[in-house]
């Protein structure tokens, strides 16, 4: 039976729907019964560590390597024998891949002369997209002259002026520096929005894809861990991967005795989670910045502080407790070996079930 | 070190030995008499009568027809080979690039007599094809050592970029692949150009029927007495490459002007 | 990810194995063999007769001494260049490149009329009144030739190595108080010694298999392992032992390449390295 991850909607919006999807590379399983339908004008990011299998998932989509099992379904037909130069999805690659011996204008007329389109309206179209990812006037550029975050934007030009029904974007912003790439996220959920294109974004930076996506497919092995959308997989991680990959947490194990209740670390606490077996064992999860600071004595937990650093927008404190260590994120300054209690609201306990096979 | 003078006059005396013969070659080409020993007043007359001499002006033709034939023939087979090369894998990969550099690290002499035993085996006639083929055997080599690695600097995305707008394979070949690998290719062109028009032991064995090339003919005079039209055909010759050097040296800096240019940003 | 097409390789495969490969079995084959067609060890047998294995010697002796004056003569040139001013460098290397367009033989024939008997040293010499000198068709004149030939040879790998080693580490070297002669005999000779190898190679192989510059700079008599092969093929007609003699001279080529590639560069056969 195929689980239903994503939220409502009808069937018919569904642009792309990949469907049992396994590959292989010897004895390597790099993709493993991958099921996962992406609907029209979504911002879906598959976001996941290196080797996961998120880049040849988008291999696969684009038309680049071949599953060994499995169909991927576009605008309800199969295409699994459709080579890549004949799908209506375009590719915006992580080095670029801009044609070194062509101008800025080449590179992007490179499609639409293909399609043999008129030199007229292939001179407006791309009047139009270099406007449009703000490159206006740089025509005539060479490629070597241009930074790398104009490069960048060359590239996605270049996708995007054949209206392609669907973008894949294979890590693109990974090469530039963080302030041109938080600009560029903004940039390209712009530009998403306004053309009501389908993107498909690769990613293993998780605060990108919390920026930037509708929705996020957390990967791992070779397999989908969950599938929602930024708040969901933030404030309701399925299991101990997707919450350690997503943001920063406090694991514990705990016991669920019954529903609402749940104790870990030497005492009981109440939660708004039910539907686990009696006594069952269970991972709990706790986000850095919901942990409230009391005085000594004062907490639900009480500790010693072991570390403080700044970082800006809030401190990042460590406070060890009962031989564990707690990390808290918090904007008011403590000091070391200070004493200190700790409290959690319920609303802010996430239970998990134990995953079978770990990470 | 060594003193700044010292250093000047070592390497100058390198280069008067090295220039040594061509510049003798040059000055004895405008002697009058037929000696090369004694100079006996100037004259152009071995420049004229280099024109009326058949036997090298045939030799100058089949060498600079089979120089381009053999060139374009090798530039192709070694370009379209090194492209095939270089999707290989594994051990075929290294046999192929191995038997390939066999002719580089053969001499030229084991090289020739092979090639020759194979045509004889073969009870093939010696003439032109002979000769044309056993050039580009040489040749292409070379082609391949000149173009694989612009295939390999050249980004792996790239031809899946071209594929993702829409391009057919043989269309990524022509507008994507060819134009980024075109410095090896021209290299390669000139290399196997260069060295057919210089080639003599390869040549000697492998040709017949009258065909001749420049080299084979000095050769052959060498041993009776050289006429001082080769002389002049040498200087001629000396003067060609200078404006050649002249021309590709003067095309470069063009381009770095241009290069200079555009990066401002 | 390659997608093969690869149908282009095989051309080349074929070619490689009619035109490379085969040819090659068939000196093999032959050297085995005799007129008769029987499989024999004679032609062998003959190579090690004093009078073959004396010619050998010479070959390799004559060319190992070319090869040591080419590296005493060529290191320095290439050291000079190697540190001048980017743009007199660039001129000065192509200079010494020119001379290698020109003709081959015409270069070795020119040779003849300046050495020669009734050439212009000697011209020279007869003028101030000094005893000529008779170096045409000996030893001397056949390892003139080998230097004037392939000396370019060894001076570009070793210019090509040098020009690469990192200013920064001489600086280095500099800064933890080492003078020139020390930054010379423990950095820099030591960072080119696989140029030196390269050179070595470039200059011996040549060398110990050529036959015009001893045929036309030591005479009709001479004979190096270049002359008796082509004399074997051509003259003589016996193409069973010039084979059995062009096989023992790759086996000693590929005996000495075996040598020297424990220096190279293992980029070089990939196609990087020289060109690019």
């Amino acid at each position: 039976m195929k689980e239903v991850f994503n939220l409502q909607d009808s069937n018919k919006d569904i642009i792309l729907d990949l469907k049992n999807i396994t590959k292989k590379y010897g004895d390597n399983t790099v993709i493993d019964n991958l099921n996962l339908y992406i609907r029209r004008n979504e911002f879906v990011t598959l976001l996941g560590p290196s080797g996961c299998g998120k880049t040849t998932t988008l291999n696969i989509i684009a038309g680049f390597e071949e599953p060994n099992n499995g169909d991927v379904i576009f605008e309800g037909k199969v295409i699994n024998e459709v080579p890549p130069h004949k799908r209506q999805i375009n590719t915006v690659f992580q080095r670029y891949a801009l044609f070194t011996h062509m101008n800025v204008y080449e590179n992007v007329a490179f499609g639409l002369r293909i399609k043999k389109i008129p030199e007229k309206e292939i001179r407006e179209k791309v009047k139009a997209i270099l406007k449009l990812v703000d490159l206006e006037g740089y025509e005539k550029r060479s490629t070597d002259s241009l930074s790398g975050g104009q490069q960048q934007r060359v590239a996605i030009a270049r996708a995007l002026v054949n209206e392609p029904k669907v973008l894949l974007l294979d890590e693109p912003l990974a090469a530039l520096d963080l302030k041109l790439r938080k600009e560029m996220q903004l940039e390209l959920k712009r530009i998403q929005q306004s053309l009501g294109i389908t993107f498909v974004f690769v990613t293993h930076d998780q605060e990108e894809a919390l920026t930037m996506s509708d929705t996020i497919v957390v990967m791992n092995k070779g397999r989908i861990q969950q599938i929602g959308t930024p708040e969901d997989i933030y404030n309701e991680p399925k299991n101990k991967f997707v919450a350690r990959f997503i943001g920063e947490s406090n694991i514990f194990d705990g016991i669920m005795h019954d529903d609402y209740r749940v104790s870990f670390e030497g005492r009981e606490f109440q939660c708004v989670d039910k539907g686990f077996d009696k006594d069952e064992k269970v991972d709990v999860v706790i986000r850095p910045e919901d942990i409230k600071l009391e005085e000594y004595g004062k907490g639900m937990i009480n500790g010693i502080v072991t570390s403080v650093i700044f970082k800006g927008v809030h401190y990042e404190i460590e406070v060890e407790a009962n031989n564990k260590k707690w990390l808290i994120h918090n904007t008011k300054q403590v000091k070391i070996d200070e004493k200190i209690g700790m409290n959690i609201y319920p609303e802010d306990i996430h239970i998990m079930r134990k995953a079978r096979d770990m990470e | 070190m060594v003193g700044k003078w010292a250093k000047r006059i070592y390497l100058s005396l390198a280069y008067i030995f090295l220039y040594a013969p061509i510049v003798f070659l040059i000055i004895f080409s405008f002697n009058s008499g037929k000696s090369s020993a004694s100079w006996q007043g100037f004259s152009l007359k071995w420049y004229v009568s280099l024109f009326d001499n058949q036997r090298i002006l045939k030799a100058l033709y089949y060498t600079v027809l089979v120089a381009v034939v053999s060139s374009l023939v090798s530039t192709i087979l070694g370009t379209i080979s090194a492209i095939g090369i270089d999707k290989m894998t594994g051990w075929k990969k290294k046999a192929v690039l191995n038997i390939n550099y066999l002719p580089v690290l053969n001499p030229d002499i084991v090289t020739a007599i092979s090639l020759m035993t194979l045509f004889i085996f073969f009870r093939l006639t010696f003439g032109f094809k002979t000769l044309i083929v056993a050039h580009v055997v040489f040749s292409t080599p070379y082609v391949i050592v000149s173009v694989l690695p612009k295939l390999k600097q050249m980004p792996d995305d790239l031809v899946k970029a071209a594929q993702d707008l829409g391009a057919t394979p043989f269309y990524t070949l022509r507008k994507v692949i060819l134009p980024q690998i075109a410095p090896g290719i021209l290299a390669g062109f000139l290399i196997s150009f260069t060295m057919s028009i210089d080639d003599f032991v390869i040549s000697f064995f492998n040709t017949g029927s009258g065909v001749t090339n420049l080299s084979i003919e000095i050769y052959s005079m060498a041993r009776r007495g050289v006429s001082p039209e080769i002389n002049a055909l040498s200087t001629l010759m000396f003067i060609s490459i200078f404006i050649l050097i002249f021309l590709a040296n003067k095309k470069d800096l063009i381009k770095n002007e241009r290069k200079r240019g555009k990066v401002d940003d | 990810m390659k997608k093969s097409k690869s149908i282009a390789q095989y051309p080349y495969i074929v070619w490689s194995i009619i035109f490379i490969v085969v040819p090659l079995f068939l000196i093999l084959y032959f050297s085995f063999t005799n007129s008769g067609g029987a499989f024999t060890l004679e032609n062998y047998e003959k190579l090690f007769q004093p009078n073959y294995m004396k010619v050998f010697y010479n070959s390799v002796k004559l060319a190992a001494i070319s090869t040591v004056l080419c590296l005493i003569l060529g290191y320095p040139i290439a050291y000079i260049l190697s540190k001048l001013d980017p743009k007199y460098r660039t001129l000065l290397m192509l200079l010494l490149i020119v001379p290698m367009w020109m003709n081959f033989l015409l270069r070795t024939y020119a040779w003849m009329s300046i050495i020669g008997r009734n050439g212009i040293i000697n011209t020279i010499l007869k003028a101030i009144g000094l005893p000529t000198m008779n170096i045409l068709y000996t030893d001397t004149a056949v390892v003139l030739g080998m230097i004037y030939n392939f000396l370019p040879f060894m001076v570009i790998p070793i210019y090509t190595v040098l020009i690469k080693i990192d200013q920064n580490v001489i600086k280095a070297a500099a800064d933890l108080g080492a003078n020139k002669f020390v930054i010379f005999r423990r950095i820099i000779f030591p960072l080119s010694i696989p140029g030196v190898m390269s050179g070595i190679t470039m200059v011996f192989m040549p060398a110990v298999s050529t036959f015009v510059i001893s045929k036309l700079l030591g005479g009709g008599q001479y004979m190096l392992i270049g002359n008796l092969i082509e004399l074997q093929f051509t003259t003589v007609g016996d193409r069973y032992f010039g084979s059995a003699i062009s096989i023992l001279m790759m086996v000693i080529i590929l005996i000495s390449m075996a040598i020297l590639s424990k220096y190279e560069d293992k980029d070089e056969k990939e196609g990087g390295g020289i060109l690019w």
